[in-house]
């Protein structure tokens, strides 16, 4: 083919690179001159990718449906989620923030989910999913909108802000949130993307 | 020893899919089909034209009011700055701390120091590639970190509504704010960190160029 063999070159720098088989070893390869992450290696990183994808989408959904706070004044509660602060920020005239905070919150990491689910499923179960190559640039275009670890300080912070006006109580919600920005970070850490293009090309079309 | 760069051999890395490929015009990428560069394309204009658009909203995102406090005592207008403010006067320090950091020193370095990555390319200035490619990667990991202040604001107009003796309204700086944030993201997005390298490269093979043309014989 086209490509000269065992060679790579680094995405930061452009150092022309030989590749090396690392299938023993366990970490991140890094650039001699930029220091830049080439590659991790921890082959066979499909499977508990696959898991805690699932893990997320489940928890992404509760996250969503239920409420991250309530307020407790003179007896009234008033509670919301995220959908009931975009709804808000709509009635404000503020259609843009809405779009924002439900986009970084619900939406894109929804379709990240979705997008790695799509890919790792079936090659999982040894088949080439439909539209790989369309379905991957989604997954890279949408990876750095997604700000749930945000939006958890965020809530934080306001919950410190309304406890000067009144009772605040932590809905369900943000325990939720909590869990997914743990299983979002430790899926960051283990997808392989460099392994997900090797085992696309060694499974059968 | 010297460095021997992709795009000096022919070859270029895909954006998708990370493997190389031979460059030509108009070439594809052998694994994935997505259109082959040497480099991001139009990258400098791009992150200029986000960056310089970062700026000017920077201004309105400080200046006007992002949240507005309806009461029986009256009309509270918040800034970012007197967020920070209210939270370091109510003896929250620490978080006083973390929106400062995330709503004003971060937004303002992250514009700054990416005119001086953008401004030390096209200068050719003979720094350290290695310093700077630290400041890049640092610029994508912190950037997002500004958003705190757009969903504090979320949060207390949607609770703080009716019923309450106050109601919270968001004020046109959230918007602001919320599009500097984006588009600074954006212009970091925009720039390819491998012209920071390109500089000490190409000043090489220049100089090279000049040894050879000196030393041949006329
Ligand atoms: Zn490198
Ligand atoms: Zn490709």
């Amino acid at each position: 083919m086209t490509r000269p063999p065992h060679l790579t070159a680094c995405h930061e720098c452009d150092l022309l690179l030989r590749e090396i088989d690392l299938s023993a070893e366990k970490g991140t390869v890094a650039c001699p001159r930029c220091d830049a992450e080439l590659y991790r290696v921890g082959r066979n990183s499909l499977e508990r990718s696959l898991a805690l994808t699932c893990a997320a989408l489940v928890l992404l959904v509760i996250a969503t449906t239920f409420p991250i706070v309530g307020l407790n004044i003179q007896g009234h509660e008033i509670e919301t989620t995220v959908f009931g602060a975009a709804r808000q920020l709509w009635r404000d005239d503020m259609p843009g923030v809405a779009v924002l905070l439900l986009a970084t919150t619900v939406l894109i990491p929804l379709i990240e989910l979705c997008a790695l689910g799509w890919l790792l499923l079936p090659l999982h179960l040894g088949y080439r999913p439909a539209g790989f190559s369309r379905v991957f640039r989604a997954l890279q275009l949408a990876h750095p909108w997604a700000m749930v670890e945000v939006f958890i300080l965020g809530v934080l912070v306001s919950l410190v802000k309304l406890s000067h006006l009144a009772d605040v109580l932590p809905g369900p919600a943000i325990w939720c949130f909590g869990a997914l920005m743990l299983v979002l970070s430790v899926l960051s850490s283990i997808v392989d993307y460099r392994e997900l293009w090797q085992t696309w090309e060694a499974t059968e079309a | 020893m010297r460095a021997i760069t992709a795009a000096e051999q022919g070859f270029a890395l895909c954006e998708v899919c990370g493997r190389l490929g031979k460059m030509a015009e108009h070439a594809r990428c052998p694994r994935c089909n997505a259109p082959l560069h040497r480099r991001k394309p139009h990258s400098l204009e791009r992150s200029w034209a986000l960056l310089i658009a970062a700026y000017v909203l920077y201004l309105p995102a400080n200046l006007l009011p992002i949240m507005e406090t309806r009461s029986l005592f009256g009309v509270q207008r918040d800034t970012i700055m007197s967020g920070v403010a209210f939270l370091w006067n109510s003896g929250s320090w620490m978080l006083a701390l973390i929106v400062f950091v995330a709503s004003v020193a971060v937004p303002l370095l992250k514009l700054l120091s990416l005119t001086a990555l953008l401004l030390a390319v096209q200068r050719r200035s003979q720094g350290e590639p290695l310093q700077h490619a630290r400041l890049y990667r640092l610029l994508e990991l912190v950037g997002r970190w500004s958003m705190l202040d757009v969903y504090v604001v979320a949060i207390l107009v949607a609770l703080v509504q009716a019923q309450s003796l106050a109601t919270m309204a968001p004020g046109p700086g959230v918007l602001a704010f919320g599009a500097v944030v984006v588009l600074s993201m954006l212009a970091t997005m925009a720039f390819d960190p491998r012209l920071l390298w390109d500089i000490k490269t190409n000043s090489k093979s220049e100089k090279e160029r000049r040894e050879r043309e000196r030393t041949a014989p006329v």
